[in-house]
């Protein structure tokens, strides 16, 4: 009991000598509690210099007979592993020792304090495990630890030539050990293989298999919880569990229950699917909100699997939206709904329908907005459009002003698409006319203005549509920065000063390659402080002023080596007919003042550019990067390509350090730079697309080019995706730049935008032929034949 | 990274939620506070499933909490979330037995409160630091009988010396086997 207490207390070893000079004799007592007690407090509040007083005495009780003693020594070894590594290292021989022990708890003691030892060591580590699996392993415990060490050899060392991984069939042996902690750390050891085969799997499942209907409910979690994750990476090898999940749908344990249904909805068939609606009907109103997003999640995916049952899985998402519920939650069915309406085209007018019934009482705001939104972009396109109307309108009279206003534009949308409506559209703006909130009323006069006409069935202005319907056109927070710089005065803001270069969502914010991305949210849109630097500075030189909008501006690339006495990098940027390179160039040397600096650029192998002007840069002193410029003109339009030799220029003067000034006199200099080339790439702005097919869809096959090139050998597909992406500048969509380890084939989508603001849209299929030998359909969709045929130059000569 | 299993914490509540006996072996809940609030919550989730037949699993919070209950007595085992379910079940197994082999006749909250030193004991022999030292409920029971031999102010010493004696006769059958 003593011991306890001054485990509980801790002191620090100074403060506390005398209860460690009886400790330390306790520790060499007869009675091997006291010992091992001893042992494990002294552990706890010693520090180095009195832990090489005891050491002596830790090594003998690591060997020492009593087991007790012995696991004493080595888990306080564990610990203080963490804060005295190298004096536990020196007692490696007396562990290796207690592994060989017969009492089983030793050996697990044992062999983890080894392990933490040797674990940098990744061939001492691999020795260690190849001894034990042939040797014999006493407690269950320490064989799990053993299943764990191999998981980690195995990892490191990758697939042998034979196909078959080291030591597996010593993982599939422990399958059938006999105790279950023993069996279910193999089974979950081989599912947590690095790109597991089917093969491989399907013992580990079996197993899995019965322990769902064992009758001790940490059996059938654990297993349960494993299969689920394994369905997330090869639903097939779990179908054949799927009719002992069906019986766990009513486990009495909520937990084990939503896994179950999370699984089957991952690995469940069509004809099946009836099957478990019904199921989950029940069970929703048991779980939490949080469990209910992912079911409704499961649910979506499903259904986009096999868009046939829309009908049901359709039905059930919309009577789940009328029951009680939390704001997330219902907007991911809402999500979920919108997703459904838009790639499953047969589901509109019920899924609209649904919707439209849903914002009859919905108490979210945000989410009537949305909803009402989306009714206005999708309803007048269907069979009869005013059928929704009637739920419209209702909003109009019975919601909250930001509602209201949401539905007065819904109406305007209706109107301006719908000619047929507009008279009926136009009485009913009309009465929005005399509402108590000033947007509304605002609206309802704007749109009564610019649908023209007197309520007359009058074709809508193309203009009118346009604005209704077309995108701003500029990023919001574009619009926002320039709105801020704006200052009054007598010329009008003008919406074309405003940048639309976009950074592109960086890939970490997307979810899951497959996944669409949520309905309703507008894609984010970055921050493009750089673009904006850049414009500003261009257009604040006289010289480049005329030349345009610009392009694009590539990133900087270094054009000399790191630590040289000038550091240079380059930025291209791209106009409609003109090419300027900005050098930034930063001078190293405190002894040195720059003056005068250009680069003169050798364009011979360029022929398609000509040099028009130059801007040198005054001064370049120590340690502050300064810009000179060159400009080329080329054709208009063209993508020229070219390499160009780059050498520096400028007046040195000597430079005193103690005082700062410099001499008056300087010395011509020269200094060579690397080479620049400009490449096809540099006229492709990436730019993504949410929704990629929908964007493929839009632009039509008038434009498309389709062919095949075989790519040559290759290591990996990864490798042949990333050249091609590179060549050709563009942005993947949806994460499919990432492809997954050891497949086979892959597909690709890349999106962006070439030099005369034309879309492109390129679909990539790459597949490994025969040995390492990728092939490579390729795609394109643009808005102009040419730019397709452009793109496929670029890759036949890439 | 690969590691030895490791326990997060070990709780024994009564059927209010209270406190009768903890031990915590991880820094995920630093201050009291925390791990009130921590107790509070797992017994909430726990209260109205029956774990009295066979061990109960949950997971919240990241962290799975295998649970038993007895009489008015709720035993808890944590691991993280990618723990081995059943080490911690075999861990809370091992708790079980030896408190009701310490305990002896009833396994309750009166009983449990006057032998605190026992439980206490008993807790300190299962898992040290985080690592599992023993599993074996008769095993553990045996080791708490031989340290209280010399331990401090027993509450009487009639309830000591009957725990003394079952333990002995459980260890003794325990190393005949």
């Amino acid at each position: 009991m003593v011991y306890l207490i001054i485990k509980e207390l801790s002191p620090s070893a100074d403060e506390v000598i005398i209860v460690t000079s009886s400790l330390m004799k306790d520790m060499n007592s007869r009675t091997d509690m006291y010992r091992a007690n001893a042992i494990r407090v002294l552990c706890r509040i010693t520090d180095g210099t009195l832990l090489t007083q005891i050491e002596r005495y830790l090594k003998q009780a690591i060997v020492d007979k009593n087991p007790v003693v012995a696991s004493a020594a080595l888990v306080s070894g564990i610990h203080l592993l963490q804060t005295n590594p190298e004096i536990v290292k020196r007692w490696s021989n007396e562990v290796q020792e207690a592994v060989q022990s017969r009492a089983a708890l030793v050996q697990f003691h044992a062999l983890a304090l080894l392990h933490q030892i040797r674990q940098n060591d990744r061939l001492a580590v691999s020795k260690l495990v190849t001894s034990l699996t042939k040797g014999s392993v006493r407690s269950p415990l320490a064989q799990c630890l053993l299943i764990r060490y191999t998981s980690q050899v195995i990892r490191e060392s990758g697939i042998s030539q034979t196909g078959d991984r080291p030591f597996y069939d010593y993982l599939e042996s422990c399958l059938r050990h006999k105790a279950e902690m023993v069996i279910f750390e193999a089974a979950r050891a081989i599912t947590e293989l690095t790109s597991v085969t089917t093969r491989e799997l399907t013992p580990a499942i079996t197993v899995l298999q019965l322990f769902l209907s064992s009758s001790k409910p940490v059996l059938r979690f654990a297993a349960v919880r494993t299969l689920n994750k394994v369905a997330m990476t090869h639903p097939m090898a779990v179908t054949n569990c799927n009719i002992d999940m069906e019986s766990l749908i009513s486990d009495q344990n909520r937990s084990i229950a939503t896994l179950a249904i999370t699984t089957l909805l991952k690995t469940g068939n069509e004809s099946s699917i009836d099957r478990l609606m019904k199921q989950i009907t029940n069970f929703m109103s048991d779980i939490a909100d949080e469990f209910k997003i992912v079911v409704v999640e499961a649910i979506r995916s499903l259904c986009l699997k096999f868009p046939l049952k829309y009908r049901s899985l359709m039905n059930f998402l919309s009577n789940i939206l009328r029951e009680e519920g939390g704001f997330e939650y219902k907007k991911a069915i809402v999500d979920s709904i919108v997703i459904l309406i838009r790639d499953i085209p047969d589901a509109k007018e019920g899924g609209l329908l649904h919707l439209c019934e849903f914002i009859e009482d919905c108490e979210f705001t945000y989410l009537s907005t949305q909803i009402l939104h989306f009714l206005g972009n999708e309803g007048p396109k269907t069979s009869d459009p005013s059928k929704y109307i009637r739920y419209i309108y209702n909003r109009v009279i019975l919601e909250n002003a930001t509602v209201r206003a949401s539905a007065v534009s819904t109406l305007a949308k209706f109107g301006a698409l719908v000619d047929s409506l507009k008279p009926r559209i136009f009485v009913l703006l009309k009465r929005c006319l005399f509402d108590s909130d000033d947007e509304v009323r605002d609206r309802a006069t704007l749109y009564l203005n610019t649908l023209g006409g007197d309520g007359a069935v009058v074709e809508t202005d193309e203009e009118v549509k346009e604005f209704l319907f077309g995108s701003l056109g500029v990023p919001l927070t574009n619009l926002e920065t320039s709105l801020k710089n704006y200052e009054p005065s007598e010329e009008p803001f003008d919406i074309h000063s405003v940048p639309k270069e976009v950074k592109t969502q960086p890939l970490a914010e997307k979810k899951a390659p497959g996944k669409k991305p949520t309905g309703l949210a507008a894609p984010p849109v970055a921050p493009t402080s750089t673009v904006d630097a850049y414009e500003r500075l261009l257009s604040s030189i006289p010289e480049f002023a005329s030349y345009g909008k610009l392009f694009k501006s590539s990133a900087p690339v270094e054009l000399t080596e790191a630590e040289t006495e000038y550091a240079v990098n380059v930025v291209k940027h791209i106009f409609e007919s003109h090419v300027v390179f900005q050098y930034n160039c930063t001078n190293t040397i405190p002894e040195q003042l720059l003056e005068n600096v250009s680069v003169i650029v050798d364009a011979s192998e360029a022929e398609e550019f000509s040099e028009v002007a130059s801007k040198p840069l005054k001064s370049l002193p120590y340690d502050t990067p300064g810009q000179t410029f060159v400009a080329f003109e080329r054709q208009e339009g063209v993508p020229a390509v070219g390499k160009f030799s780059n050498t520096l220029r400028f007046i040195v003067k000597e430079v005193d350090p103690s005082t700062g000034e410099a001499e008056d006199d300087g010395v011509e200099d020269e200094y060579q730079l690397e080479d620049l080339e400009v490449v096809s790439a540099d006229y492709m702005l990436k730019v993504g697309v949410s929704n990629f097919r929908n964007a493929w869809e839009s632009l039509g096959d008038d434009c498309e080019k389709v062919d095949e090139y075989g790519l040559g050998p290759m290591e990996n597909l990864t490798e042949a995706v990333n050249a091609v992406i590179n060549l050709l500048g563009m942005q993947p969509c949806e994460g499919t730049e990432g492809v997954p380890s050891n497949s086979r084939s892959h597909i690709c989508l890349l999106s962006g935008v070439y030099i005369g603001n034309v879309k492109v849209l390129v679909k990539l299929s790459f597949g490994v032929g025969g040995p390492k030998e990728v092939a490579m359909k390729l795609a394109v969709r643009s808005e102009d034949i040419s730019v397709s045929d452009a793109i496929h130059e670029i890759v036949a000569s890439g | 990274q690969e590691s030895c299993p490791a326990i997060k914490n070990i709780l024994l509540l009564d059927s209010e939620g209270k406190r009768v006996a903890v031990n915590y072996y991880s820094d995920d809940w630093p201050t009291n506070a925390a791990k009130e609030a921590f107790e509070k919550a797992v017994f909430a989730k726990t209260q109205k499933t029956n774990a009295r037949a066979e061990a109960e699993i949950t997971m919240f919070d990241n962290y799975i909490v295998v649970y038993k209950f007895a009489q008015d007595l709720h035993f808890f085992v944590t691991g993280s979330d990618n723990e081995n379910e059943i080490i911690l079940a075999s861990v809370l197994q091992g708790f079980f037995d030896a408190v009701g082999i310490l305990l002896r006749v009833n396994v309750e909250k009166k009983e449990a409160l006057e032998n605190l030193d026992l439980i206490l004991l008993c807790l300190d022999e299962i898992v040290d630091g985080g690592i599992v030292l023993e599993t074996d409920g008769n095993v553990i029971a045996g080791k708490v009988a031989s340290n209280s031999v010399d331990s401090g102010a027993p509450l009487s010493e009639q309830t000591i010396s009957q725990a003394l004696a079952t333990a002995r006769e459980h260890l003794a059958r325990s190393l005949l086997k």
